[in-house]
């Protein structure tokens, strides 16, 4: 099934910001979600899947509301297990490996700071529905994070190894948060009509937010480059997204229409 | 805190008291601040509830609970999940963070105690077992979305700690 067979009408534009910003956090929630008996402690392995839970619990509020304004035309499990890799615009930030502990943290230090200040300005969208969201979700991601952030200091600021470690993943990951700010058409009409919010000019207070911890934390401050990674935005993903949705979507496809 | 724009239909408020959260068992959803408005109009009536967090999985089980004790006592119901005001943990009650140290999980702080707590720069929570606040931080995340892990340094028993969410 593709959702191109739907017909979204005047609302169109809307369900494709809609997507364009949950899948943020639908993509980012299963990569959490992958350690799920698979942290390197018990605390940590229950602090990730905990995130992956929040996240997930967003995603179900934005996807209900894009199937609300489809006019049922599908459902929020449609939305989340049913598209083809092309139809996802998640950036390629959050469908990069969890390599290893430090791309874990790395990757969600990276998107947790967008995040927070990507949702203080969705608070102030002229979409009621939009705006509550963002007013609930900035609540759970405060202490996404503060957690990542956290780990970010105790890796940084640890042993010889560790800081290797997290200091390799940033500097691999880093190229991938360019794309962040660099809004696609549907975030493009949303700012103009007042319910989106305008990421580039989040960029400056990003940078500042994560320098500052990352010098906290004795690692390198952040690079210029010539070459930032992007693509996820418009559907064009990196060779890791299908292998995460075959994993994802293995249910629905074997069952169709499987309920819990 | 937004408290006043609850509307708990007196009729109704004997039933709902009954409905536990799955969680907490000892703790009823009114007492959670988790239902925002019941409203009766002849048999039918009509429920707004709020998620404590966005991915709460005991949201689904609530929502049949409160129908199911309502359809029990001879009414309709409709249970509709409204995110905005969003929940905040000063809606429990008094007799709800009562409730929660009787059954060994810590009530919550104010926000900015919460967070000098959750950042180990102040020790703040108090042992639900013990008393003390001889306890330090175990995990930010507990067994629950809501919940976080400390450990008493007195009497050695690890404890959930409410997170405070506002």
């Amino acid at each position: 099934m593709s959702l191109r067979k739907h017909d979204f009408r005047e609302n169109g534009d809307k369900i494709d910001y809609i997507l364009t910003i949950a899948d943020n956090s639908l993509i980012l929630g299963q990569r959490m979600g992958e350690l799920t008996g698979h942290g390197p402690t018990l605390e940590v392995d229950i602090a990730c899947t905990n995130i992956a839970l929040d996240l997930f619990g967003q995603v179900r509020s934005y996807f209900q509301y894009a199937a609300q304004l489809a006019e049922k035309s599908c459902t929020e499990d449609d939305l989340a297990f049913l598209r083809t890799e092309r139809e996802y615009k998640n950036v390629l930030l959050v469908e990069q490996p969890n390599t290893n502990f430090a791309y874990v943290i790395a990757k969600q230090f990276l998107f947790d700071h967008y995040h927070f200040l990507f949702l203080n300005e969705l608070q102030n969208s002229n979409d009621a529905t939009l705006s509550a969201i963002a007013k609930k979700s900035i609540k759970e991601v405060s202490y996404h994070k503060r957690f990542s952030s956290d780990w970010v200091l105790r890796l940084g600021d640890g042993t010889s190894v560790s800081k290797e470690k997290i200091q390799k993943a940033i500097n691999d990951l880093w190229p991938f948060t360019q794309e962040l700010f660099e809004p696609n058409e549907p975030e493009e009409k949303a700012i103009d009509l007042g319910y989106g919010v305008d990421i580039a000019k989040l960029q400056e207070e990003y940078k500042q937010a994560v320098e500052k911890v990352l010098i906290e934390a004795t690692l390198e401050e952040l690079p210029v480059l010539e070459f930032y990674q992007r693509g996820g935005k418009k559907g064009i993903h990196s060779e890791h997204m299908g292998y995460l949705l075959s994993d994802m979507q293995y249910m629905q496809r074997t069952y169709p229409g499987m309920k819990w | 805190m937004q408290q006043e724009s609850v509307y708990i239909d007196p009729i109704l408020e004997p039933i709902l008291r009954q409905v536990p959260d799955p969680e907490i068992p000892v703790l009823s959803i009114l007492d959670l601040g988790m239902v925002r408005e019941a409203r009766l109009k002849d048999k039918a009536v009509a429920v707004k509830l709020t998620p404590t967090y966005s991915g709460c999985p005991a949201m689904d089980v609530i929502g049949d609970d409160i129908k199911k004790a309502i359809e029990d006592a001879g009414y309709v119901c409709d249970v509709e999940l409204v995110l905005s005001p969003a929940w905040s943990t000063d809606w429990i009650t008094p007799e709800g963070r009562k409730a929660l140290e009787e059954y060994g999980i810590a009530a919550p702080l104010d926000a900015s105690a919460d967070k000098r707590a959750l950042l180990g720069e102040e020790k703040l929570v108090k042992c639900p077992q013990c008393q003390s606040k001889n306890t330090h931080l175990v995990s930010q995340f507990g067994s629950t979305a809501c919940k976080a892990l400390f450990k008493c340094d007195d009497c050695r028993e690890p404890f959930d700690y409410f997170k405070c969410l506002i």
